[in-house]
């Protein structure tokens, strides 16, 4: 029978450590709403989300008071639109349009953010896919809950160049049009490599084609909770480190097998999969680099902190996957900038560079994350970072991403302010040098040698 | 049988669990088992319930979280699989 003990520590947990459960997702696909009539079309996808989502919100409220955790996001991730408007939009205004509906329909049932404004160009884009992405600045600039993602490279096909090119310049524009609010608009947009199908944070979340009617996948959290667990073991060897981390990523991940469980059972959907990430929020004592400090590191970004990242990155996988039946989604050490107040200090201190972020992103899910940078950075500037990582996610068969902000109007060392869980950031420097060239060529880059395995 | 873990935390005074006991015993609630200890100077108690007979839960959490309130401590009611599955594999 459970003891006095073993309740006093997941209460502590809950109480001062800030465990919780992240986000309950709800996937959601779009195919069966496609008709070559906008007007069909929109209306058709405002009544699928309503119907399938209208519980979703009451159901974590209720999970929530019966275990006693918080479950902090309640979400809707959706087929990638560039795939469902393909019949229906003629211009970037019909997209626009979806996007609409899709606001509507988040806040008709409840929740804070909806994905999956995206479209999937790996290889290259359609006619559709460019008329999406070439909506994306209005429709996040139009909307408030609407997240968008494209996925511009893989393993296996390469990375689509044009595309990425496409959205350096997207990227400012949408910074651009929502420039009254520290260019919020690129908060909500990512770019991605070997985009997962089943990823349930936000603002990456999509309903891949892969996936069923409807799907639960749950993302756990519980940065806190390493960092206190780890704070028992100073000093000790890495074996010990290890098995901490392991253990507490065990612990954590079984809180939110059990809540992805209880959803699916009450909502009659199927449970999809547990993400078992390390997602960091602005609040003290809920950050990843607090626990690099208590590795060892004075700061995030001191040497060995790629090491110790990876290190901790594997070991949250190891214990995660005893917790649950199945993992997927990015599963990893989050590291975005402004959203976890040790990155924060750590760029503030000049302990972290552009750079020492990027060989971070070898090691962990996900990518260049919430990073704000001078509001004058080129479009070719941010299309060359991306492709950076791209390269890195192409090569190394990983999930990788950028969610940069170029803050219009903000220079280097300036405070931008996004509010909530996006938190707030300083602007960081970019290397001067230009890639116009490189990024002009046009074209693809072809699939890496390993990954032809057949 | 629906097991639930009631925790009280708050500074030890008299009647505590008098009170938390009348107000189960109201709502035909069985007491399987109750352990306490002291942590930092802090009264905590961890009562095992079985609640099989009420139909509301969120409200019996929600009474119980008003009764703490006015008896001056933290009273929390979960359902017992949030301890089973953090600490039985």
């Amino acid at each position: 029978m459970i003891n006095i003990h073993e309740v006093l520590e997941t209460n502590k947990m809950i109480d001062q450590e800030n465990l919780d459960v992240r986000t309950i997702t709800l996937g959601i696909s779009l195919l069966d709403c496609i008709d070559s009539d906008l007007e069909i079309l929109k209306k058709n996808i405002y009544e699928k989300i309503t119907s399938k989502a209208n519980d979703l919100v009451a159901t974590g409220q209720e999970i929530e008071a019966q275990f006693g955790i918080p479950i902090v996001n309640k979400r809707i991730s959706v087929t990638p639109v560039a795939l469902v408007g393909s019949a229906a939009c003629r211009t970037s205004g019909d997209y626009v349009e979806l996007a609409k509906v899709l606001d509507r329909a988040a806040q008709a049932v409840g929740v804070n953010f909806l994905g999956g404004f995206s479209a999937l160009v790996s290889k290259g884009m359609t006619k559709s896919d460019e008329l999406l992405m070439h909506a994306i600045p209005e429709a996040l600039a139009k909307t408030e809950r609407v997240c968008s993602s494209v996925n511009l490279g893989s393993t296996r096909t390469g990375i689509d160049m044009d595309a990425v090119k496409l959205m350096g310049e997207i990227i400012k524009e949408t910074a651009e049009l929502t420039k009254e609010q520290d260019s919020l608009g690129c908060a909500k947009l990512v770019v991605f490599c070997n985009a997962p199908d089943d990823n349930p944070f936000m603002a990456g979340a999509f309903h891949g084609v892969t996936e069923g009617d409807a799907v639960i996948n749950v993302g756990v959290s519980g940065p806190g909770v390493v960092k206190t667990a780890l704070s028992q073991v100073r000093g000790e060897n890495f074996e010990v480190l290890c098995e901490t981390i392991k253990k507490t990523a065990f612990k954590v991940t079984r809180v939110g097998q059990l809540v992805a469980q209880e959803a699916s059972a009450r909502m009659g959907i199927p449970f999809g999969i547990i993400d078992l990430s390390l997602a960091p929020t602005p609040a003290v004592g809920d950050s990843v680099a607090e626990i690099l400090e208590e590795i060892g590191l004075e700061y995030a970004g001191a040497p060995g902190t790629t090491a110790a990242l990876a290190l901790l990155n594997d070991q949250v996988k190891k214990g995660g996957v005893m917790a649950s039946s199945y993992v997927g989604g990015l599963s990893g050490a989050f590291i975005p900038v402004s959203e976890d107040q040790g990155m924060i200090d750590a760029v503030q201190a000049g302990a972290l560079s552009l750079e020492k972020l990027e060989a971070m992103t070898c090691v962990c899910s996900v990518g260049l994350d919430m990073i704000a940078v001078p509001g004058d950075t080129s479009a070719s500037t941010i299309s060359g970072i991306i492709a950076d990582e791209m390269a890195i996610g192409m090569v190394n068969q990983k999930t990788t991403a950028v969610r940069l902000i170029p803050v219009i109007g903000k220079k280097v060392g300036d405070m931008v302010e996004f509010g909530g869980l996006l938190g707030y950031a300083p602007v960081m420097p970019v290397n001067p040098y230009s890639c116009e060239a490189f990024i002009s060529r046009g074209g693809r880059i072809p699939a890496p040698i390993h990954s032809f395995k057949n | 049988m629906k097991k639930f873990i009631i925790t009280v935390v708050g500074h030890d005074t008299v009647g505590i669990i008098a009170k938390v006991c009348t107000y189960l015993a109201g709502i035909e609630v069985n007491i399987l088992d109750i352990s306490q200890t002291i942590v930092d100077g802090y009264f905590n108690m961890m009562m095992i319930v079985d609640a099989g007979k009420v139909e509301d839960m969120t409200r019996m959490s929600r009474e119980l979280e008003e009764l703490g309130e006015k008896i001056g401590v933290i009273i929390r009611c979960q359902h017992e699989d949030i301890f089973n599955m953090m600490h039985r594999v």
